[in-house]
């Protein structure tokens, strides 16, 4: 079991009405805020969140210092910051908590934030489902404004900051930043071509940055620990600090559990989410978001030399990887959004695939013929699969198809449906071509061993 | 009749204007202003934010249609959306839209003979932790079993929905880690709202080893 660490992003979590401003500011919120308007230089506060490594916590896992580098304003430009709280990632429901929970935190953060890169109004971008976290994020940005934090002068000094929700309207698109962008400008939510990236030409044609609402919310702590002692929390070099670890599916335990970076998958079905439902054994584990190539526990990491950054782990599980941006991506998957999918072997993974095929061939936006072609036709040769109409070609139908998707698209919509596509080909092929012969066993259900629990006979 | 605003919705549309440094970003908030008074955007609603926000109507329109959560038709007075992404399906989501549409008597994509209620399926609402689970009008109803569905959706119909949702709507809430939770989706059903203490269990750190192992299969 894992060594217990005081919480730092969920501390407030637990307290009484952690929402509102008086208690949220009797256990520390805006403490770190005021002292770094009124006493720090916006140059030193970026140096912080560069040396803390914080890899952005919204999939994609660059580092937020590095992109706050990138920001060059030119004359007449104004600075954006867009926090990206569309959250709609299959799998994915930790940035809701914090909305929830302590908006303040990500308010205070977004207020710093600003600050240290020259921005004078923040977006909030939040998917339109989450009502209830927008009236939340609304009535915190209006206690925090009459407080003074917000305005013209916040905290008395001469840097106005201005914190706006902007709710979205459904589409999981919009989660991807340029598209998040022309959502904020009233347009379709169709993703832009990069470059120009948005750090160069964003929201409203100007220099933005765009992290995660986790990414913002973990400032304050950066800031009040120093870059450094926050990074060496985590337990990986390069990837740094603690951040929030989902569980769902077929886990004792499903939820939320603050961590340092880099514990394993194991610690975190067993210490953390309680171990497998019913105690059945894991089959597999889609391991941050949908778009993430699943993991195999029975598989064994092949790094037998002494350079391959994964050798430390030669011959162990995939999931006794430490769970890092690097040491995933060195694994053949993504640590994306860092929420688990969690499945037992009563799941069949060609049916599992199906559900998320569907999910990509409803939210593909169109633009690019690659996705909009290719997301319906693996859902039409995983229909066929599944109903007992398939043929052994069409496993290799479902590679092809894949294969031609990836980079050929404006975004990463389509690689982020390609490559987990991909992977459970690759790690499931005995299943794919028993569906090929015989198709999918009637009344195989992703909730067999759940399903006396929802009828109420258990 | 040609759409116009409630006063206070005016006021908080010229409020929203002063957010952003083009006009026309203010489209969706005012779109979601219009659907929150009208229910649905009916192109006179269309036409008024187009004029309002001096837009083409075809340019309206088509941020309409991208967005799922815009309604180009009427709805049911109750929006009913059953999360059917894999987390969900992991935990039952099939069986809370089969019980939804027996109860409702329509299937996915439809509306109750009686008006009350639209039926529609949804992808991932950012919940899977609390699995299954539905969304209804702005209200998000999570760990759910049948029986649980059910009062729910009797609430809606006899109370409407912002009683309905006073009672059993949940959100992120924060639940200290304890012995022995390995089992407590059984006292969803009859947690006081809100908070349900079961909305979301955070732990900030390994909860304590479960005292009964695997009581929930
Ligand atoms: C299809 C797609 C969907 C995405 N959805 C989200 C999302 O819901 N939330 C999010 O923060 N980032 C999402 N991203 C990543 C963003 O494009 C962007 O990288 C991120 O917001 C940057 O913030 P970060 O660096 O703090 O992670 C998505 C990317 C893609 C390609
Ligand atoms: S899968 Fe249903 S809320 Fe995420």
């Amino acid at each position: 079991m894992s060594a217990p660490t005081k919480p730092l992003l969920t501390s407030r979590f637990g307290i009484d009405e952690s929402w509102k401003l008086a208690n949220a500011e009797r256990a520390g919120a805006y403490r770190i805020a005021r002292q770094a308007l009124t006493s720090r230089k916006p140059a030193d506060l970026k140096n912080e969140v560069k040396n803390a490594n914080i890899r952005g916590r919204g999939g994609a896992g660059f580092p937020a210092g590095v992109k706050w580098g990138f920001l060059n304003k030119k004359e007449g430009e104004e600075i954006y910051l867009v926090i990206n709280a569309d959250e709609s990632e299959p799998g994915t429901f930790k940035d809701r908590s914090i909305m929830d929970l302590d908006p303040h935190r990500l308010i205070e953060g977004a207020i710093i934030s600003c600050f240290a890169i020259d921005a004078h109004v923040a977006y909030i971008y939040v998917r339109g489902e989450l009502a209830f976290s927008i009236g939340r994020l609304e009535q915190a940005i209006a206690d925090a404004r009459q407080a003074g934090y917000l305005g013209e002068r916040p905290f008395g000094i001469d840097h106005a900051i201005e914190v706006y929700v902007h709710s979205g309207a459904g589409a999981y698109i919009c989660g991807e930043e340029t598209a998040l962008l022309n959502s904020l400008e009233g347009r379709r939510g169709e993703p832009r071509l990069k470059p120009p990236f948005p750090a160069v030409k964003g929201a409203f044609g100007m220099p933005t940055i765009v992290n995660n609402v986790e990414t913002i919310a973990s400032v304050p702590d950066i800031v009040e620990m120093g870059g450094d002692a926050w990074s060496s929390l985590s337990r990986l070099p390069l990837d740094g600090g603690i951040r929030i670890y989902g569980v769902s599916g077929h886990v004792k335990n499903p939820g939320l559990f603050e961590a340092p970076v880099g514990i394993t998958m194991r610690e975190l079905i067993e210490d953390y989410a309680g171990g497998m439902l019913g105690d059945r054994p894991l089959k597999a584990v889609i391991p941050g978001g949908s778009s993430t190539p699943v993991l195999d526990p029975r598989r064994k990491v092949d790094a037998p030399a002494e350079a391959h950054p994964l050798h430390k782990w030669h011959g162990q599980s995939e999931i006794d990887v430490p769970m890092g941006v690097d040491t995933y991506r060195a694994l053949g998957t993504m640590l994306g959004t860092c929420c688990a999918i969690v499945m037992d072997d009563t799941v069949n993974m060609v049916e599992a695939c199906r559900n998320l095929m569907r999910f990509y061939k409803h939210e593909s936006c169109g633009q690019c013929t690659p996705c909009r072609e290719g997301t319906g036709w693996l859902v039409d040769v995983l229909d066929n699969l599944c109903e007992g109409r398939g043929k052994v070609e069409d496993v290799e139908l479902l590679v092809d198809i894949s294969n031609n998707m990836m980079g050929n698209t404006i975004c990463a919509f389509a690689d982020g449906t390609a490559m987990p596509m991909l992977g459970m080909v690759q790690k499931f092929r005995d299943e794919f071509m028993e569906a090929a012969t015989r198709g999918v066993p009637e009344g195989v259900r992703h909730d067999e061993s759940v399903r006396a629990m929802v009828e109420g006979r258990a | 009749m040609a759409f116009a605003l409630t006063p206070e919705r005016e006021q908080q549309v010229d409020d929203v204007l002063t957010r952003y440094p083009e006009r026309r970003a203010a489209l969706l908030p005012v779109l979601w202003l219009c659907q929150r008074q009208n229910g649905w955007i009916s192109p006179d609603v269309v036409g008024y934010v187009a004029e309002r926000l001096e837009l083409s109507t075809s340019i309206v329109k088509g941020v309409v249609t991208f967005y799922t959560m815009f309604f180009d038709e009427p709805v049911g007075e109750n929006v009913v959306w059953v999360c059917r992404t894999l987390s969900c399906d992991l935990r039952g989501g099939k069986a809370i839209q089969e019980r939804l549409e027996s109860k409702l008597g329509c299937t996915a994509g439809h509306t109750s003979s009686d008006g009350k209620f639209t039926l529609l399926k949804a992808e991932c609402l950012a919940a899977c932790g609390q699995a299954p689970m539905v969304q209804i009008n702005d209200y998000y109803f999570e760990n759910l079993d049948l029986e649980l569905l059910d009062r729910i959706i009797d609430a809606h119909a006899v109370k409407g929905g912002e009683a309905a949702a006073a009672e059993f709507s949940t959100f992120a809430t924060f639940r200290a880690p304890t012995g022995g939770d390995g089992g407590s989706r059984g006292s969803v059903s009859s947690a006081p709202p809100p908070p349900s203490p079961e909305a979301v269990r955070l732990a900030s750190q390994p909860p304590p080893p479960a005292d009964e192992k695997g009581d929930e299969s």
